[in-house]
């Protein structure tokens, strides 16, 4: 009994993280129906983009305290061109084939991008300990956690919160909705449906690389590190509903908990549990807990 | 129509492989023998492919297969490989029966979304197991073959020669089983489920079936595997691993049963070339092959062969 506070607090972290590396996931399948396995590849681009540029950034003496937006704008300024490039070269050309045709160029560009991370930045591992060490840490039931994971928290519900004012209280995110419901129709009303899903592919990407990059300072940067994220990320989605945002956040609600009872119960489960919940919802309801209604086509 | 060649090829390729083995180097017999574990997998892969649905777990069952063999010698000192592919296939296939009551409902993608999860549950539980050895896996001793251990340096033979009797078998199966009414349907179910309900046959149980063949033949490729590696660990459950198998069958397509072991040499090949020529690009050169091979030729290499005999 008395583990239930380290239970929560952990689940709360772990969801967090999970929200925070799924989002983008959900964010392009919602809009261009793409199961987009590159999510991995640019959560691991933005991981080594902000270990490597801070770790320069800070052996140069500078402030540590604005290493925290170092991690931010590596992430942004390095994954961008390679997210563009991916949707202009090569998806955009991809989007009258069928969703699983697509997965498989997602899978092959997975591929190509995991030799590309190692030829940019080798096969040894990077670490940034300073944002993590510098915030210290806090007390719950006599456990101390590290402080920065108060900012994953943080850094998560901004995310959360500021894709949802995105989406339904500004004139993109509502043409945005449009397309989602019908890109023709929307192409029709003079809409430039090609560079929404540009800038849908781009979010999307960048938000990955955010979640690398919050994520870098917490564990090592090895070569791999997205392909766990990968099956991870589609679990959370799929648990909430692909392409639905409060589904999203359920998902890595659930996850999160389940996964940390596990941990603190039964640890040899810890794995299963998670994948377990997964088949069970697509069993139950494949669509997801939060499925979107199908938008009716005539 | 056409003759149909298959059964002449297959025979033809076995006895060159058989009267030509010997003089085959030892990492040559190796790259063959896990090419035909990966082809019976992918050949598995096809039969699904062509009623329009991928499995991205189709490793729940290469791994069920390679730990169930495992397990025979392990705890029941079993290493004959016939005895240890056929037992791996069998309890894939009886995996496959049961689930399959589940899969054979969904279609496209979260057909394979579920395939996925559930051979992720397969991985989360060996990566714990400590029993299994958890994420080392463990060692299995060389095959026997009929009770007889061979001398060391014949068993990379006779473990390609069973491989690719087992391979031969299973094409062959196979083949036969496109010709039935059941084997037929699947490219009706790929362009008009509704249809195919309209003519009085029944999708579902027609996925079902197909879905407990290709188990079976990825747990007898996992057994394969595993006895001709030598070693067996929870990665074989990981979806990389399914990636492969789904990859080997695009470059080969669907347009025989013979294809998806050429792909899985090709593959093999590649593999082998590209590691040793650079070990830090080889994932890049099997993307760009895969990439190009859907935006240019997405029926497969085998569509090659086939496009120039219909020319001559």
């Amino acid at each position: 009994m008395d583990q239930i506070p380290s239970v929560i607090v952990d689940g709360v972290m772990y969801s967090a993280w999970l929200f925070m590396a799924a989002l983008g996931l959900t964010l392009i399948y919602g809009v261009m129906k793409i199961v987009n396995v590159t999510h991995g590849s640019f959560y691991a681009i933005g991981a080594y983009a902000a270990a490597s540029l801070t770790a320069a950034y800070l052996a140069r003496g500078f402030p540590p305290m604005l290493s925290y937006a170092v991690l931010v704008v590596a992430a942004i300024v390095v994954a961008a061109p390679f997210a563009i490039a991916i949707e202009r070269v090569i998806l955009r050309f991809m989007y009258a084939r069928d969703e699983v045709v697509i997965l498989l160029a997602t899978y092959a560009l997975f591929l190509i991008l995991e030799d590309v991370i190692k030829l940019i930045w080798g096969v040894n591992p990077y670490f940034i300990a300073e944002p993590y060490a510098l915030l210290g840490s806090f007390q719950v039931a006599d456990m101390a956690y590290p402080t920065y994971n108060l900012l994953l928290v943080a850094a998560a519900l901004v995310f959360g919160g500021g894709l949802a004012w995105l989406l339904h209280s500004t004139r993109a995110g509502k043409l945005l909705v449009a397309v989602i419901h019908d890109p023709e129709v929307s192409r029709a009303m003079g809409v430039n449906v090609g560079r929404y899903y540009l800038a849908t592919f781009l979010l999307g990407s960048l938000l990955a690389a955010l979640a690398g990059a919050f994520t870098a300072p917490t564990v090592s940067v090895v070569p791999g590190l997205g392909v766990d994220v990968i099956v991870l990320s589609f679990a959370v989605v799929v648990i909430g509903g692909l392409g639905s945002l409060p589904g999203a956040a359920l998902g890595a609600v659930i996850v999160g908990i389940v996964r940390s009872l596990s941990v603190h119960y039964m640890p040899q489960l810890e794995l299963f549990v998670i994948y377990f919940v997964m088949a069970a919802v697509l069993a139950v309801r494949p669509r997801g807990l939060f499925s979107l209604a199908e938008p009716r086509k005539i | 129509m056409r003759r149909d060649r298959t059964v002449a090829v297959i025979g033809t390729a076995f006895v060159a492989l058989a009267a030509g083995g010997p003089w085959l180097p030892q990492w040559a017999m190796f790259i063959a023998t896990v090419a035909f574990a990966r082809g019976l997998v992918a050949l598995g892969l096809v039969l699904l492919l062509r009623a329009g649905l991928i499995s991205f777990g189709q490793a729940l069952f290469y791994c069920l297969g390679a730990y169930t063999a495992g397990a025979l010698g392990r705890f029941y000192g079993v290493s004959d490989i016939f005895i240890e592919m056929l037992v791996g296939g069998a309890v894939a296939a009886l995996v496959a029966f049961i689930i399959g009551f589940l899969l054979a409902r969904y279609r496209g993608i979260f057909f394979g979304l579920l395939s996925l999860a559930l051979s992720m549950i397969l991985y989360g539980l060996l990566v714990k197991t400590e029993a299994l050895g958890s994420t080392d896996g463990f060692n299995i001793a060389p095959s026997t073959l009929f009770g007889v251990r061979p001398p060391p340096e014949w068993v990379r033979y006779s473990v390609l020669v069973s491989a690719a009797a087992v391979a031969a078998a299973a094409a062959l199966i196979v083949h036969r089983y496109l010709q039935t009414p059941l084997g037929r349907l699947a490219p009706a179910i790929k362009d008009n489920e509704i249809r195919v309900e309209y003519m009085g046959a029944s999708a579902r149980k027609a996925v079902h079936v197909k879905y407990v063949i290709a188990g079976a033949l990825a747990g007898v490729g996992g057994a394969l595997a595993a006895t001709a590696v030598g070693h067996i660990d929870p990665d074989m459950a990981y979806w990389t691993t399914s990636g492969e198998f789904i990859f080997i069958t695009i470059l080969a397509g669907t347009g025989s049963v013979v294809a998806p072991f050429v792909g899985a040499l090709i593959y093999g090949s590649i593999h082998t070339l590209a590691y040793g020529l650079s070990p830090n690009t080889w994932q890049m050169s099997l993307g760009l092959a895969l990439l190009v091979l859907i935006v240019f030729l997405p029926e497969g290499l085998w569509s090659l062969a086939t496009r120039h005999a219909r020319r001559t």
